[in-house]
């Protein structure tokens, strides 16, 4: 137990973790709060593109991206991030991670704005408000209370997928890494609750964190 | 649209003429992407007709490589499921149970399997025992690895979909069935579980979706999925780029299938009313995020 934990370098894969977690976290927030800003226009066309866009990463596996983002739009099509091998994998790693978590960062932000009922806005009419007072007093606020339940539960789930970054990162993420270990050391019990630790250790407080806040700030009905 | 009539109201002059503004703008940006993409695949000539014309002309590519694929997926994702049903129904029922020799213990396996990474688990399966042990033949462990993850995480989510879907109920329905004499055993088995059961219909069908593209992440441990193949497919035909697309459309095509058809469930349901209602965890009403929240359950996982 002793010398894998000297042999490989786990600390440093979950760190790896951490450096994805919260580069894709603030990537996803900007692009679905684009995306959202999008679905909820009273375009049509960009409502379009909003659905579009969450209907078509919603439904692909992230394993698809991740692989397609390497050897096909990086190899084939001559996208590089970096002329670094390992700094364009990782680069594309944040970006594929950014792109497929904020239709789900969409999706959380739309459900927030769904639970505003109607009455709150024709009542901020009726006062006399304008439509940039009304959104900034009466809807938004509670659009984004009622979306902070959905969004902690997809920052959870993005922190559990930046395993799938194993896929083009390989021993540099947890997974590959304990891949790597499993192959060369045997099954072994400990080291797999090591690495099963690391994650409840880094996702436990994010999901006290937003429960906690879903329920103060939760509006009063 | 029920957002756009919250936040909006009916269009004026002036806004209808911002609206058309919008109009061109959002049609000029679906315009340059989609030009984008095209001039980017024609500079890699993957827009050559030989790069696409096998999907047409050669049936190989179906037969050997893509409908083969895709049963490795659906068959890894149909089992899983139905281990996970079975999984998810009797730790929500042991989370339910009124003792707490039995809650405390299913609780730990249940946010346990909840919050590892199923890839985490898959590979320390694969690569610690079923490739090297004699437990399955090595034709298949990957099968079992891609099953048994995906059975315990899915199986947990649905525990807790079970657990939240009792609690859902109203409260007069036990003690409806505890005041003519049940014991609680039979309130939860013939009451509550078939009630609970009924308003999770559409967050199970849209879990089916998150067991479907998780099946993919078998690629890592080499089982035969769409994903496999499409890369076989992609070496075999110097065609890389346009086997993954297909292999995407497939995946986006069935999944928006069954995200259609929990969305008529759910609707049914609400149409018949009454005190039968879905599945709905405070905090979290159209749930499209994943669980992981404690205390929220929710039909779609990341």
């Amino acid at each position: 137990m002793g010398d894998i934990l000297s042999k490989y370098d786990i600390l440093g894969a979950f760190w790896v973790t951490i450096q994805l977690s919260v580069l894709s976290a603030i990537g996803a927030l900007i692009i679905g709060t684009v995306v959202a800003i999008l679905r909820v226009s009273p375009v049509r066309i960009l409502r379009l593109i909003g659905t579009s866009y969450v209907n078509v990463f919603r439904n692909t596996p992230l394993t698809l991206l991740m692989v397609f983002s390497i050897l096909g739009l990086s190899f084939i099509l001559g996208l590089n991030l970096s002329q670094d091998l390992s700094r364009n994998a990782y680069l594309w790693a944040v970006v594929v991670l950014s792109v497929y978590h904020a239709a789900f960062v969409c999706e959380a932000l739309r459900s927030g704005v769904n639970t505003v009922s109607t009455g709150q806005a024709e009542a901020a009419r009726a006062l006399g408000l304008t439509f940039a007072q009304s959104m900034r007093e009466v809807l938004l606020p509670q659009a984004f209370r009622g979306a902070i339940a959905p969004l902690g539960s997809t920052l959870i789930a993005l922190v559990k997928n930046t395993t799938v970054a194993a896929v083009i990162l390989g021993t540099k993420e947890s997974a590959g890494l304990l891949a790597q270990i499993t192959e060369n050391e045997g099954a072994s019990l400990p080291t797999f609750f090591i690495f099963a630790l690391g994650f409840v250790i880094l996702t436990l407080p994010i999901g006290l964190l937003f429960t906690h806040l879903s329920q103060r700030l939760a509006v009063k009905r | 649209m029920s957002s756009q009539i919250v936040l909006f109201d009916a269009p004026g002059p002036k806004a209808r003429r911002r609206h058309t503004i919008l109009t061109v703008v959002g049609l000029l940006l679906a315009v340059g992407i989609l030009w984008v993409v095209i001039r980017k695949m024609a500079e890699a000539n993957q827009l050559e007709g030989y790069m696409w014309s096998p999907f047409v002309t050669d049936p190989d590519v179906w037969t050997q490589y893509l409908l083969p694929g895709l049963w490795g997926t659906l068959k890894a994702a149909a089992l899983s499921v139905v281990f996970a049903g079975i999984f998810g129904i009797l730790f929500g029922m042991a989370r339910l149970s009124s003792n707490r020799w039995i809650t405390v213990p299913a609780g730990v396996v249940v946010e346990f399997f909840r919050s590892v990474p199923v890839l985490l688990m898959m590979v320390f399966f694969y690569f610690g025992y079923f490739a090297t042990s004699n437990l399955v033949s090595a034709d298949t462990a990957p099968l079992a690895a891609v099953v048994l993850a995906l059975t315990l995480y899915n199986g947990s989510v649905i525990a807790e979909l079970v657990r939240s879907g009792v609690f859902g109920l109203p409260k007069g329905q036990s003690e409806a069935g505890l005041s003519i004499g049940l014991t609680p055993g039979q309130v939860l088995r013939s009451i509550q579980l078939p009630q609970a059961l009924t308003a999770m219909l559409p967050a199970l069908v849209g879990q089916l979706v998150v067991v479907l593209k998780d099946s993919a992440l078998g690629y890592v441990i080499t089982y035969p999925e769409l994903l496999n193949a499409a890369k076989t497919l992609g070496s075999a035909y110097a065609n890389t780029v346009p086997a993954y697309l297909v292999a995407a459309v497939i995946f986006i095509v069935i999944n928006y299938l069954l995200t259609r058809l929990a969305a008529t469930v759910e609707r049914r349901l609400k149409r018949r009313g009454g005190a039968r209602r879905t599945a709905v965890v405070p905090g979290v009403t159209e749930t499209e995020a994943g669980p992981g929240l404690p205390g929220t359950v929710s039909s779609r996982d990341v």
